[in-house]
């Protein structure tokens, strides 16, 4: 069992990173704690596998360190950190049979035959695979290749952590879900840290308890799906979380009040605060598109908007408008009357939330 | 499945293949067929000899001796290079100019011509001047290849594995840069020692390489003519005399048409079927055995 803990990681791979660019991942401390079902979300390119790579071993970091229980295993190879991974297209030795591939951590191990049969046999039964034992892997289709890939890190007790490189990338939709389903089960079954690398948000909150939102080689925002969409920490979270994503406006305080170009905004008396003392001029005000009032008729706080587009999405509309020339997206609870060309837009102003230099300062909601 | 249909013009695009092929190997091959059951003795004089010349040769007992003597150098060099050019695919460089280096240095036996091979070992191993030949002498080691069968034939593998080894090899190289690296990854999370990764990764993503090794390895070692022919004229004796020597002397030298045509359909058909013997049991190897008991 382990807590996986990393201390002032950062890695490059040149050789003598110049600045931050160099960096894959850019100087960050973190904690996996025992038995957590994790997700590790961002873009692709933004650093999460050879973060992945760092915990497992396949990479040394160029700074920091990887502690396993507080011991650093900077140095440990793979074989010797007692971890799993799961990559993003199967891995089976072809020529074995399923029941050999399920074997061949144990045997590696030379774990005496009468104790791999039974664990082998556990082990497929839980992934469904009891009745493709006998079979060359090699024919196997990509699901089944891929619950053998699982089903290597599963077999062996002395695995404390699993980690999912975007397993489901080659696997149908229909079948992602069920297999989805087969790890949270396999999860709260063994009582392992899994740490799941997805770039598919919806992917990341059905599987973890808490998400890891990476971007740019940094850990922006750690926290469960509810805080992510809620309390998004970095405007980057607030864009990639969420379909759509939140709306940002920059603002600038002018004359006591909170302003959008040449439009005042209503906000709560914490924001206007926050806006005045601010040091920088980065300043944005973020609004998802669930909290934006969309009316026919204008009232004290509303704003007149033009609207661009509806699109009907089925349980909801999506309405396209520009303010002051920026395009905003806001939500349409269903059954909403459509609008005209003209329309009014009140923001909730409880969940308007203020970013300065892209990382959230204050919400409105005291 | 069931949804062709049934169009006889369809053979109409297959006749542009048909000609060229009928060309390059139906219409020589006939020809060849056409002398073997003949007795050739002048422009205008031939008689119709049945499948007589097909038992003479294979009763001939010199071609028997060559025929073993063809099969034993196959198996030989077989059983030198596929092993060598694996480890020396393994060895070489994955990487950056050192990879390139090595390639390079490693193709240079394939281009040079085969007589000039022949040529360059005929030199290497002279006693006088040669510097093998040269260099065994001075260390008191007895090294004679027009003298001694052996010598002839230890010099004849090892030119032949000088000469393909990198074949090989290379075949091997592009093989292994073939496997993506997540298999390596894995087996290290797995624990498997070098040997399981040999045994269980590249191995079997070798396989089509290998068999392609192989078969290539086996047909042209199995035709040899130019380099030992060079090198020891098939001497001492008739030591080193390969199957294509004695139908060169017997087709060009003798003129016998006739037993010479018989010869090359028996040569022929013996390299065409150890090529699908070998080539179907490895393709019948990869499949799934059946399943037991229904399912």
């Amino acid at each position: 069992m382990a807590e996986i803990t990393l201390k002032g990681l950062a890695h490059s791979y040149e050789k003598t990173p110049k600045g931050a660019a160099d960096y894959a991942i850019r100087q960050m401390d973190h904690v996996w704690h025992q038995g957590g079902a994790y997700a590790l979300l961002g873009p692709s390119g933004c650093g999460k596998s050879t973060l992945l790579n760092i915990i497992s071993g396949l990479l040394e970091p160029s700074e920091g360190d990887v502690l396993f229980d507080g011991q650093r295993v900077n140095e440990l190879p793979p074989e010797e950190r007692n971890i799993a991974q799961v990559f993003q297209f199967p891995v089976i030795y072809d020529t074995m049979t399923v029941f050999d591939n399920l074997a061949f951590p144990l045997r590696n191990m030379n774990t005496p035959e009468y104790r791999v049969k039974p664990k082998v046999l556990e082990v497929a039964d839980i992934l469904e695979l009891t009745p493709l034992l006998n079979r060359k892997a090699k024919n196997l289709t990509a699901d089944e290749k891929q619950k053998v890939s699982m089903g290597r890190g599963l077999v062996r007790d002395d695995v404390t952590a699993i980690l999912f490189d975007e397993p489901l990338t080659v696997i149908d939709p229909q079948l992602k879900w069920k297999l989805r389903r087969k790890l949270k089960e396999i999860h709260e079954r063994f009582n392992i840290t899994m740490i799941y690398v997805t770039h598919d948000q919806l992917e990341a909150s059905t599987f973890a308890d808490k998400i890891a939102v990476m971007y740019d080689g940094q850990v922006v925002q750690f926290g469960t799906p509810r805080e992510l969409f809620e309390r998004p920490a970095h405007t980057f979270v607030g864009y990639f979380i969420g379909s759509p994503g939140m709306n940002f406006m920059a603002v600038k305080y002018q004359d006591e009040q909170a302003m959008f170009g040449n439009q005042s905004l209503p906000v709560s008396e914490s924001i206007k605060r926050a806006i005045a003392h601010a040091s920088s001029n980065n300043i944005k005000l973020g609004i998802r598109p669930e909290f934006i009032d969309i009316s026919a008729s204008p009232s004290t706080e509303s704003l007149p908007v033009e609207v661009i587009s509806v699109q009907d999405l089925g349980t909801y509309s999506l309405l396209t408008y520009k303010l002051n020339g920026q395009t905003f997206k806001a939500r349409l609870p269903e059954g909403h009357s459509p609008v005209g060309e003209a329309a009014f837009a009140e923001f909730d102003t409880a969940k308007l939330a203020l970013y300065i230099d892209e990382y959230l300062v204050e919400t409105g909601h005291e | 499945m069931n949804n062709k249909v049934p169009n006889n013009k369809a053979w109409l695009l297959v006749l542009p293949m048909l000609v060229l092929v009928a060309f390059s190997a139906i219409i020589p091959l006939m020809t060849v067929v056409n002398y073997s059951v003949q007795d050739v003795l002048g422009p205008n004089a031939s008689f119709f000899t049945g499948t007589e010349w097909f038992k003479t040769m294979l009763n001939d007992e010199a071609l028997q001796a060559a025929f073993l003597r063809q099969i034993s150098f196959s198996l030989i060099i077989l059983a030198i290079q596929i092993p060598l050019g694996i480890g020396i695919a393994l060895i070489m460089p994955k990487r950056g100019w050192q990879a390139s280096a090595v390639l390079i240095l490693i193709t240079l036996p394939l281009l040079i011509p085969w007589n000039v091979v022949g040529s360059i070992w005929q030199i290497f191993t002279r006693g006088d001047i040669g510097l093998m030949g040269w260099g065994l002498r001075e260390l008191g080691i007895s090294y004679n290849i027009t003298g001694d069968a052996s010598d002839a034939w230890v010099t004849i593998v090892l030119m032949d594995v000088w000469h393909w080894t990198p074949l090989v090899a290379m075949l091997c190289y592009s093989g292994l840069r073939s496997i993506p690296e997540a298999y390596y990854q894995a087996a290290r999370i797995d624990r498997a020692s070098k040997w399981a990764v040999f045994r269980y990764i590249q191995l079997p993503k070798l396989t089509n390489v290998l068999v392609i090794a192989v078969l290539l390895r086996f047909m042209h070692s199995f035709m040899i003519y130019a380099e030992p022919f060079v090198l020891t004229g098939g001497g001492p004796g008739s030591s080193t005399t390969f199957l294509s020597q004695s139908l060169a002397t017997m087709a060009i030298g003798q003129q016998d048409l006739g037993p010479s045509a018989a010869f090359s359909l028996i040569y022929f058909l013996v390299i065409l079927l150890v090529s699908w013997v070998f080539y179907t049991t490895i393709m019948h190897m990869q499949k799934d055995k059946p399943p037991h008991g229904g399912a």
